[in-house]
């Protein structure tokens, strides 16, 4: 039997969608994800890591910030439940950390000494691609059922495809500013010629061969240079009198 | 039959379409040659007439990347030759502008273009932002000879094909690295620099801000029944020269300015 009410956890997935429409904050979202998450199953804390670009699992955020749970959170970065759930794509589910001392001996004594029982790690999934787990601990053991686990991992699922479609949107922009900046200084750079070369009455090949040799000898960046210009030419007396 | 389709669905059938178009006979590659492809497989996919895509800025079209077909080129260059029409709206709405009878068209929105686009045989014109998050890239304007309306289900489709347009400009842009433009893009601003080459020099020759010098060349290529090319190249080649009061003169052979 599970613990959740349902009418709990379909107010979470509603939020989660709402978050991911609205104005976007990863940070935040990842915390409400944790704390969420915390909240559904009674866990006393619940944390959540990604892979950064070497593959190296990162803390994120957590439902619990206090310095020993950061700690429980950055030691797995290199051994831990989420380390093996991140390496398998499985979940690990109740696993009892009074006898885990062999399996994580710099993760399991600390999270004891931290005053947890069991530990839970999700995988940040969508299809093949894991992108980081989601961390839940417990002051007792056994406390997870499996259809508990089954609402977990919803969750975390859900929160993979929002992150996922995010970084796809943030590498969009960045790329489209990059397009569009690359855009502007060839254009400027064409109008500041035409601007020189009536100017200097030459063609626009010499305004070019003029606007370079400012640049150069007053290392200038070309499209700088050019986009002042065509804003007020008498803002560089050198190049246009 | 594309009714119900969820949106992969869709985007697989748009990429299904490009993979069936055969690539130019010129073999180009390159971004500009892959959006070439991408707009003639959605012309024919969508049994339009011709399709075009601008990359545009606050400025409005900065730049023509590939067309169906070159007759659609020039038809896509006169929003920019005007400095009016759907593509300026889609742009700046971030929604679709669909005209279904450009002749029927409301004249106040884009006199200049309407008419331009009725003379060149355009019945109807499609204009889809090109957008992703925040960020917009440009323009997909598709064309039919026939008046007509888009349909639902073709108007869905049309958004898959425009999201593909975005991802290639992105992917080509990730390519080609921050401070360069995609392959082959370069080539498709060619003939604009010419415009804004001119438009620096209107810019000094009137003293005015350099999108009133816009203006002024769009103006003076309206007046005279031409492009806004032919009218830049005689500005830069010092053929025609603007003065304060008047459209612009063509001075005596050997005048200078």
């Amino acid at each position: 039997m599970s613990a959740l009410p349902s009418a709990r956890v379909a107010d979470v997935f509603v939020e989660f969608a709402d978050t991911l429409v609205e104005e976007f904050d990863l940070i935040e979202f990842l915390q409400m994800v944790t704390t969420r998450a915390s909240e559904l199953v009674g866990s006393s804390a619940a944390g959540l890591l990604l892979a950064d670009p070497q593959g190296v699992l990162q803390f994120m955020a957590a439902s619990d910030e206090r310095a020993e749970m950061l700690e429980l959170f950055q030691v797995q970065a290199h051994e831990g439940p989420c380390q093996d759930c991140f390496n398998e794509g499985a979940a690990v589910v109740n696993a009892d950390l009074t006898t885990a001392q062999d399996r994580w001996p710099h993760f399991a004594p600390r999270a004891v000494a931290a005053g947890f029982a069991s530990v839970h790690a999700f995988p940040l999934r969508l299809r093949r691609e894991v992108i980081g787990a989601l961390n839940l601990f417990g002051s007792t053991v056994g406390q997870m059922d499996p259809e508990d686990a089954r609402t977990v991992q919803a969750l975390a699922d859900v929160a993979t495809i929002g992150l996922l479609q995010e970084r796809a949107v943030r590498r969009g922009e960045v790329l489209t500013e990059q397009l569009q900046g690359a855009l502007n200084s060839r254009i400027v750079i064409e109008q500041a010629k035409g601007a020189l070369a009536q100017i200097h009455g030459c063609s626009v090949d010499e305004a070019f061969d003029l606007l370079r040799r400012y640049c150069r000898d007053n290392r200038l960046g070309l499209s700088d240079v050019a986009r002042g210009v065509v804003a007020d030419p008498q803002a560089f007396p050198d190049l246009t009198s | 039959m594309t009714d119900g389709w969820t949106s992969d669905e869709r985007a697989d059938w748009a990429r299904e379409q490009v993979a069936q178009e055969p690539v130019h006979a010129d073999g180009s590659l390159g971004t500009a040659a892959d959006l070439g492809r991408l707009c003639r497989a959605a012309t024919r996919a969508l049994h339009l007439s011709g399709a075009a895509v601008s990359l545009m800025n606050e400025g409005g079209p900065a730049g023509i990347v590939a067309s169906s077909d070159d007759v659609w080129m020039r038809i896509e260059e006169l929003a920019f030759i005007l400095g009016e029409g759907p593509c300026w709206d889609a742009f700046e709405s971030r929604r679709p502008v669909l005209v279904d009878d450009v002749a029927a068209a409301d004249e106040i929105r884009w006199p200049g273009y309407c008419r331009a686009a009725v003379e060149n045989g355009v019945s109807a014109v499609y204009a889809f932002p090109l957008k992703i998050g925040l960020a917009r890239l440009g323009v997909l304007d598709l064309y039919r000879r026939e008046p007509g309306e888009l349909n639902d289900d073709d108007r869905d489709l049309v958004l898959a094909f425009a999201d593909l347009v975005t991802t290639v400009l992105i992917d080509g842009q990730e390519e080609a690295g921050d401070g360069s433009i995609p392959s082959g893009v370069d080539g498709a601003l060619g003939s604009r620099f010419e415009v804004y080459q001119a438009q620096g020099m209107v810019m000094i020759q009137l003293g005015i801000p350099l999108s009133d010098a816009m203006a002024r060349l769009r103006a003076s290529a309206y007046a005279r029944d031409r492009t806004l090319g032919e009218v830049a190249r005689d500005v830069v080649a010092r053929v025609l020269v603007f003065e304060r009061e008047g459209e612009g003169r063509m001075p005596e052979k050997g005048s200078g300015t």
